[in-house]
């Protein structure tokens, strides 16, 4: 009988879904709120998991709650400890969210919210939590070894290091592209750039008040730094409006980016206590309290979805990035529906910490699920915004024009009314000079999340105060993230380089140190310098080399997931990671070749780097480009994107071949060749419920 | 059941509740449970001095950034 209900429950939850769905779906000019996608996710994120979730668990990698775990084998009360699953799944959570899964999906609004809606749950359900999770399993299955281990042991030497160099550089890729964004939005605003300032020393203090007043107390000084941080907020608007300071703390793009530069150089320098950690710790906190507070927002106010379903962009020719619905929509998404990042923390310290392998399932599927949801919330944040507004923020000068007559008029026959004068109350509404051309996602989320904590909290002049308290959330993980991936990054750069000159793998010694640094930052310098001083505006540029990088990525741990699948004999499960891998692979293959290959300059590096170098020896000026230096310039960036982008391509395919080369031999085989380790009972009073 | 009991029961795992959060806090910050340390280094490992807790977060801290394991997603 109960049995009976717990089915009806579930049905009757699969209907729900089906219902908010097809209501997105239908409605057409009327205006859609936006519980009807929040409610459509949820319903179906849960019946995928109950349904989905567990039959990969079950079926596909027979579970077994009995299984000795890392945590047990290795257990060291430090690295490898059995946890609680809901305290892991919080680690869990923290370590995968990030900026990804907030700004592609509001680049994305740019074709209208359906097709990223629906990216966003397809892709989660199929492709990106079978990822999350199915990796960990494996890792689990194996001491907890990393992505890079895993593919060498399962593969074999030669694509496990071709799988390092492509994560090395996707990790460049993602640092240039992180460190844009926050250029972007930082660039002309004294505001936010007074507050970004001002959680230098707020770190530094609470990062000597927990190493030597009081060590290790991370409640009461997170408490109070974020306390100093809404006081820099409220301070920052006196800072701009200030006749002296204001413009003091007013810089542009390009020195943002110098300035960006050289911190990231030094503060890869410092000792981790005094700026990294305190502020990992403050943005952890921050970015899951944002995160919570947007969820209930969007519950208390029920905006309603302004964005139409489909726009007229959706044949490739929007503002905000170029290219088709096919690939390109399904790169620029990333993180919300399935990213290879995650594969990276699936076999890191998620493993490790792993009480139950039962708990694979609650922790590395059902994480991922919620990370879509973060997903889903920025579509929604994007969506609510006035669509006149979303555009004349996110399309480059070069497209709509610099001042706000022009902007309107030029969003306005797009078919999105606008009118100047709500362009500039707009802006000083946020307390910004200007709102145009504010490309790279994080203004425009800002604005929505403004938006809706401005109706759950009302008050004179807050909405600027929530705008830039939005802005400082993003820019403190993104920097963060800076941060401690150039300090990762020269790591792996010394473990490469250390392949060829074994004495730059000395990790102690200031040397080597220095010359990992250097080349760590000056990489990714260099793609944010090209991408800041881009003509079509940078993102046009660099998001789709991270997208697809990203996506490239998970479909390396995909085949992992199928050639392990094949080793352990289970062939007749194995299309659950084929399927995801083959999707993931024709995507970035053929967003590749287009970006390589397209005739069309917006979308095609080559295209674009034969347009510059024609021009230049025609001696003839392409606008926004103000000297044949500056053209020459992007000349050379658009070559090095498409060697890049070869690169890419070319990690895929090696990695591609290896894996059916890899499966040919185990299916030559009658027995398990896979290399997990080997069985270990646990005791019955180890066995957590 | 009387009504003390009640109260105590729920004191208990509203204290549960607060340490689980303070230990997932803690763990999103790379800094593990130290009371389990503790426990596991007197069971495994009595030869070895047990660290305070100002001496165990530092060492975590430093660890957190060492190698590859600071990297974090997108």
């Amino acid at each position: 009988m109960k049995g009976g209900v717990v089915k009806l429950a579930w049905a009757v939850l699969a209907l729900v879904g089906a219902v908010c769905f097809a209501t997105l779906a239908l409605r057409r000019g009327e205006s859609v709120n936006a519980l009807w996608i929040v409610t459509a996710a949820v319903a179906i994120y849960l019946v995928a998991f109950r349904f989905y979730g567990r039959f990969i668990a079950g079926k596909v990698l027979e579970l077994d709650a009995n299984r000795a775990t890392p945590a047990f084998l290795h257990n060291d009360g430090l690295d490898y400890v059995p946890t609680n699953r809901h305290v892991l799944f919080g680690h869990h959570f923290a370590a995968i969210a990030g900026a990804g899964p907030l700004v592609g999906p509001v680049l994305a609004a740019q074709m209208g919210y359906l097709p990223g809606t629906l990216w966003l749950i397809v892709g989660v359900v199929l492709a990106g939590a079978v990822q999350d999770f199915m990796v960990l399993v494996i890792s689990s299955r194996r001491d907890g070894r990393s992505l890079g281990d895993l593919v060498r042991e399962e593969m074999g030497q030669a694509p496990g290091t071709i799988a390092l160099v492509g994560a090395f550089l996707i990790m460049i890729i993602i640092l240039a592209v992180l460190a844009m964004i926050v250029v972007k939005a930082l660039a002309e605003s004294p505001w936010g750039m007074f507050t970004v300032i001002a959680t230098i020393p707020i770190a530094i203090f609470m990062g000597i008040y927990m190493r030597l007043i009081r060590p290790g107390k991370i409640a009461e000084i997170s408490v109070a730094g974020f306390i100093l941080l809404l006081i820099a907020i409220w301070f920052g608007g006196e800072v701009a409006a200030h006749p002296t300071w204001g413009p003091a703390f007013t810089f542009s793009a390009s020195q943002i980016t110098w300035m960006l530069v050289g911190y990231g150089f030094v503060a890869a320098a410092l000792p981790v206590w005094l700026l990294l950690a305190p502020r990992d710790y403050l943005s952890t906190f921050l970015k899951i309290g944002t995160i919570f507070a947007l969820a209930i927002g969007i519950l208390i106010v029920m905006p309603e979805l302004r964005m139409p379903a489909l726009t007229r962009f959706t044949d490739g020719s929007g503002p905000v990035w170029k290219g088709s619905m096919f690939p390109f929509l399904f790169i620029t998404i990333a993180c919300g529906a399935v990213s290879g990042f995650h594969a990276l923390i699936s076999s890191g310290t998620t493993p490790k910490l792993l009480a139950n392998e039962k708990d694979a399932l609650y922790i590395g599927y059902g994480g991922m699920l919620m990370e879509s949801f973060v997903a889903i919330m920025a579509m929604v944040a994007a969506s609510i915004i006035d669509p006149g507004i979303y555009f004349a923020m996110n399309s480059p000068a070069a497209i709509i024009g610099t001042d706000a007559a022009t902007v309107a008029a030029t969003v306005s026959s797009w078919g999105f009314v606008v009118t100047p004068d709500m362009l500039t109350a707009t802006a000083a509404e946020i307390g910004e000079n200007s709102i145009l051309s504010r490309a790279g996602g994080a203004p425009t989320l800002a604005v929505g999340i403004a938006q809706i904590l401005h109706s759950v909290l009302p008050g004179e002049g807050m909405m600027a105060f929530w705008y830039h308290f939005a802005i400082l959330f993003e820019a403190l993980f993104i920097l963060t993230a800076v941060d401690a991936g150039t300090r990762a990054g020269r790591f792996m750069l010394q473990d490469l380089l250390g392949n060829f000159l074994p004495s730059l793998r000395r990790t102690e010694a200031w040397g080597p140190n220095l010359i990992a640094t250097a080349g760590c930052v000056g990489l990714w310098g260099w793609f944010l310098y090209q991408g800041v001083t881009d003509p079509l505006g940078g993102i046009n540029m660099l998001w789709p080399l991270f997208g697809i990088a990203n996506q490239m990525l998970a479909g390396i741990a995909l085949m992992l997931c199928t050639v392990v699948l094949f080793k352990m004999k289970r062939d007749r499960y194995a299309w659950v990671s084929i399927v995801p891998a083959v999707w993931l692979l024709i995507c970035t293959t053929a967003a590749g070749w287009m970006k390589l290959f397209d005739p069309n300059p917006a979308v095609g590096f080559v295209a674009q780097a034969n347009r510059y170098r024609q021009a230049i020896s025609r001696e003839e000026l392409i606008p926004p480009s103000i000297d044949p230096a500056a053209m020459q310039q992007v000349m050379i960036s658009n070559y090095v994107n498409a060697v890049l982008t070869a690169v890419f391509m070319f990690v895929v395919f090696a990695v591609l071949l290896y894996s059916i080369k890899a499966i040919v031999k185990a299916r030559s085989v009658r027995d398990r060749t896979d290399r997990e380790t080997a069985y270990v009972a646990l005791r019955p009073q180890e066995v957590s419920g | 059941m009387d009504a003390a009991d009640k109260a105590f029961a729920l004191l208990l795992s509203s204290r549960r509740l607060w340490r689980r959060l303070v230990q997932s806090a803690r763990l999103c910050c790379g800094v593990p449970d130290y009371d389990n340390y503790v426990r596991h280094l007197k069971e495994e490992h009595p030869e070895r001095p047990v660290p305070d807790y100002a001496t165990f977060f530092r060492e975590r801290q430093d660890a957190r950034y060492r190698g590859c394991s600071g990297t974090r997603c997108c």
